[in-house]
């Protein structure tokens, strides 16, 4: 951190800077395998040759929360899921991401009733939130699209 | 002789196995480049909906919540207003003043389009819905309803009293 903010004032330095980490973290973010649900196996066929996510960077789910830097919640999340997911995103490293795959993971979907947590973003921050039910694999890589074109956005200044 | 058997044997395996190495590497590559190249969606696809006009440019939508009704996962909201001959938004006494979809909650099921007694709303095939916070989830009666068709009039219009007095269009053949 304590580089971060000393080149923070050193202008075209720190853009370029800047251009590079997110490149680079847009062209390596591992995502956790992780699937609640129906969504996971269109995330399944995201990750299959069809649609391919290592054109994206993505080139395999990590089992360790440890090792990935972005969490799709695939699913519905249950109120007894909803600690374990916790924790699962406490685990991870920063710099770390959210998409909220489906509408059950965004707001509860069609499951409104006591079991279903109504929107995974009660439980962790979420970055990015992809509707469909389950989404199309195109439609998960257009969320992850979008969640580049954010971390793209992102400033130095702003880290940490 | 046994040990030169089984070197040819290892030999042949090997080459037996790596048959579908070589036959994959002369294949073409089944990976749809998607944000370059869009697989077209079948003709029912469900996606994200969109409201219809008449060719007159008037609103299909008349208010009825009937949609809303419908709805399984409570997505759609509906408010209708009065309509008037100088401000004429759909045909029949009201119209749909507040269309809102919530796109996070709809399961895309097609039962409002089921619902729908003049066939306003249709499930249209764009299935790119991904949102950086929840509000902008929220799809207004702005982003749902179709351009104006060539012409037609924006709405709302001024028109002559006692034409549009009927809400659902008279069908030609009821078992359509």
């Amino acid at each position: 951190m304590g580089v971060e903010q000393k080149l923070g004032n050193m202008g075209v330095v720190t853009t370029k800077l800047e251009e590079l980490v997110n490149w680079s973290r847009t062209n390596a973010m591992w995502p956790m395998l992780f699937g609640l649900a129906c969504c996971a196996i269109e995330m399944m066929a995201t990750q299959a040759s069809n649609y391919d996510l290592s054109r994206f960077g993505m080139e395999l789910m990590r089992a360790s929360p440890r090792q990935s830097d972005l969490m799709i919640v695939a699913g519905r999340v249950t109120r007894k899921m909803a600690p374990v997911l916790r924790r699962l995103y406490d685990q991870m490293p920063d710099p770390k991401w959210v998409i909220s795959m489906g509408d059950c993971a965004s707001c509860g979907g069609v499951f409104n009733n006591y079991a279903i947590v109504q929107g995974v973003d009660e439980v962790v921050p979420v970055d990015v939130y992809v509707a469909g039910c389950p989404p199309r694999p195109e439609a998960l890589i257009h969320g992850i699209v979008t969640l580049y074109e954010k971390v793209k956005g992102e400033r130095i200044k702003d880290w940490a | 002789m046994s040990f030169v058997k089984d070197t040819l044997d290892g030999v042949k395996a090997t080459f037996t196995g790596l048959a579908t190495t070589f036959r994959e590497m002369v294949r073409p590559p089944v990976t749809i480049q998607y944000p370059e190249e869009k697989r077209p969606v079948r003709p029912r696809f469900k996606g994200r909906h969109v409201l219809k006009r008449y060719d007159n440019g008037l609103e299909k939508c008349i208010g009825c919540s009937l949609c809303s009704a419908a709805c399984p996962a409570d997505a759609i909201f509906v408010e209708s207003a009065e309509n008037t001959d100088d401000e004429r938004y759909s045909p029949g006494e009201r119209y749909a003043r507040v269309y809102e979809i919530n796109m996070l909650r709809c399961i895309f099921c097609g039962y409002c389009e089921d619902a729908c007694p003049t066939e306003a709303i249709v499930l249209g095939d764009n299935y790119e819905l991904s949102f950086t916070d929840r509000r902008s989830s929220i799809y207004t009666k702005e982003f749902l309803i179709e351009p104006v068709p060539e012409g037609g009039k924006a709405t709302p219009q001024k028109v002559e009293p006692g034409i549009y007095t009927r809400s659902v269009p008279a069908m030609k053949d009821p078992e359509d």
